[in-house]
C-alpha cells in the first residue's frame, strides 16, 4: 500500500504557502482551504498520481482563484515593525533573510511559484509543469527570470550604502502593509 | 526535457539550473562546471547561494506550531485517503456484500454451499464465511493505522477485557502470544453482521501485525454446516490477508495476518489452544 501520508506533506505545503503569499495567516488559510478542498475532491484523486503533486496543484488553483478579483498583493516592507514580527530571521542573518524574502515577494507570482517549488520542494521540472499546468518550457523560462531577477536585486542591495535593502516596489500607502486574505 | 526547438542559449540555462538544483549525475555536473566561463560560473555560484538561502528561510516552520484546524483537516483527508485505498483494494468484496443485501433474502438458499434452501438470508451476514470476510476487512482497515490502531490499549487490559466481554455478552479471554513473538497492542469494538464484534491486535518486534476477530456467528447457519465442522480450522484469503477461523459454541474466531499460511496456522493453533482447552 502506498504509505505517503498527508501529514508528511504538511510542512512543505505550509512553507510553500508562507513564501508564496508572504503572509503567515494567509498561508495557513490557504493550506486549510487546500486540505478541505482535497477532502471534497478526493474521489477525483486517482491512484498512481502523486499525492504531493495533487495537493500542490489544488493549492495552486486556489491561490489563483484568491488572487483573481483581489487587489494586487502588497509588498511587505521589512522596516514596518509589524512586518518585521512576521518575518523571523533565518540563521544566515537578519537583514539578508529579510532582503531575500522581500525580493521574493517582488517577483511576479507565477515566477515565485516556479522558484519555490523547484527550490523548496526539490520538485523535478516536469512535475512543476504538471502542478502549475504550464508547458515545461514555460517553467524553465520562469525559473531563469526568477533567479536572474533575484540575483540582480540582491546584488543591488549589497552594493547600496550600509545594510539597508533596496526600496520596495511602489505600494498603495492607503492600504495596510499586511492583509489577511479571505 | 521534451521541448520543441530549444535555442542553444536556453538549453545552456536549463543545464545550469539542473546543475544548481542537483539534478545532474556527478560526472556530468563536473564536466559542466569545467566548461563554464567566468560569467556563467559567477551566476551559478550566486544561484546556488540564492537556493541555499531560500531553503534556509522558514526552515523552522515545524509541526510544533501546527494550528489545530490544519491538523484536523489533514487527519480528515488522511482518513478519506485511507478509505479510498481500502475501497480500491476491497471493492470486490464490498460489491459482493452489496449484492448480497440487494438481491434479497430468497436467493440465499441457491448460493448456500450447504444447499439448505430454507435458510434465511439474515444469515448471509452471520455465516462463518461472512464472518471471516468481515474479519479480513477489519484487519485491512486497522492494521495499517499509525495513530489509532486500537481503541483501548493493552495497558488497560483488564478494562479492555471487561468492556468487550460485556458488549459481546460472553466472557472473553485474550490469548497470550508472547512465546510466538507477538505482544498485545489492545483492542476495539466493531459492528458485525450478527451483533458486536471485538478485534484484538498484536504486533511483533518487526512491526508486523495480526488481529484476532471475535463475535457471534449465526448458530443456525453453522448448524446447517454440521457440528463436525464446528471446531475445524478453516482458511480464507481476501487479497493479501489470510485468515484462519473456527466456530465454537456459536462464537466465531478469526486470526488474520499478511504472512505465509504456515506461519499464520502456527499462531492460530496457539490461539485456539488457549481459547478452547480440551
Amino acid at each position: 500500500m502506498d504509505r505517503a501520508q498527508v501529514l508528511d506533506h504538511l510542512p512543505g505545503l505550509r512553507r510553500y504557502a508562507r513564501m508564496l503569499t508572504g503572509d503567515r495567516w494567509a498561508a495557513d488559510d490557504l493550506v486549510q482551504d487546500t486540505l478541505e478542498r482535497a477532502c471534497r475532491k478526493w474521489l477525483l484523486w486517482r491512484s498512481g498520481t502523486d499525492l504531493r503533486a495533487w495537493l500542490f496543484t489544488l493549492m495552486h488553483n486556489l491561490y489563483l482563484n484568491q488572487r483573481r478579483g483581489a487587489p494586487p498583493l502588497q509588498v511587505l516592507d521589512p522596516h514596518d515593525s509589524t512586518a518585521a514580527d512576521q518575518l523571523p530571521a533565518a540563521a544566515t542573518g537578519h537583514d539578508t533573510a529579510l532582503d531575500l524574502e522581500r525580493c521574493l515577494q517582488r517577483l511576479p507570482a507565477d515566477q515565485r511559484a516556479v522558484l519555490l517549488l523547484v527550490t523548496l520542494e526539490d520538485m523535478p521540472y516536469a512535475e512543476v509543469a504538471q502542478v502549475l499546468q504550464v508547458p515545461i518550457g514555460t517553467v524553465m523560462s520562469r525559473l531563469s527570470r526568477a533567479r536572474s531577477r533575484m540575483r540582480d536585486w540582491m546584488m543591488d542591495g549589497a552594493t547600496e550604502a550600509g545594510s539597508r535593502p533596496p526600496r520596495p516596489a511602489p505600494t498603495n500607502s492607503s492600504l495596510p502593509a499586511l492583509r489577511r486574505l479571505k | 526535457m521534451n521541448r520543441s526547438a530549444p535555442s542553444p542559449m536556453d538549453d545552456d540555462d536549463d543545464r545550469l539550473h539542473a546543475l544548481v538544483d542537483g539534478h545532474l549525475p556527478p560526472d556530468e555536473a563536473d564536466a559542466l562546471r569545467a566548461r563554464l566561463d567566468a560569467d556563467t560560473l559567477a551566476r551559478q555560484v550566486d544561484w546556488q547561494q540564492q537556493r541555499d538561502a531560500l531553503r534556509a528561510l522558514h526552515a523552522g516552520l515545524s509541526d510544533a506550531d501546527l494550528p489545530q484546524d490544519l491538523r484536523r483537516a489533514a487527519d480528515q483527508l488522511q482518513h478519506r485517503r485511507d478509505q479510498q485505498m481500502l475501497w480500491r483494494r476491497w471493492g470486490g468484496i464490498a460489491a459482493g456484500w452489496l449484492l448480497a443485501f440487494g438481491l434479497g433474502w430468497g436467493l440465499h438458499g441457491n448460493w448456500s454451499p450447504s444447499g439448505d434452501t430454507g435458510a434465511p438470508l439474515a444469515q448471509a451476514t452471520g455465516t462463518p464465511l461472512a464472518f471471516v470476510r468481515q474479519a479480513a476487512l477489519a484487519h485491512a482497515v486497522f492494521q495499517p493505522e499509525q495513530r489509532h490502531p486500537v481503541e483501548v490499549t493493552a495497558a488497560q487490559q483488564e478494562h479492555l477485557v471487561q468492556w468487550l466481554s460485556k458488549r459481546l455478552g460472553r466472557p472473553l479471554a485474550v490469548p497470550v502470544l508472547a512465546a510466538e513473538g507477538f505482544d498485545l497492542m489492545g483492542g476495539r469494538l466493531l459492528p458485525g453482521g450478527a451483533g458486536a464484534r471485538a478485534q484484538f491486535m498484536y504486533q511483533n518486534a518487526g512491526g508486523q501485525r495480526i488481529t484476532l476477530y471475535v463475535g457471534a456467528v449465526d448458530a443456525a447457519a453453522d448448524a446447517a454446516g454440521g457440528r463436525a465442522a464446528e471446531t475445524a480450522f478453516r482458511f480464507n484469503e481476501e487479497g493479501p490477508v489470510g485468515s484462519f477461523y473456527w466456530v465454537d459454541r456459536g462464537f466465531g474466531y478469526a486470526l488474520s495476518g499478511e504472512m505465509p499460511r504456515a506461519a499464520l496456522l502456527a499462531l492460530a493453533t496457539a490461539v485456539h489452544r488457549q481459547l478452547v482447552p480440551d
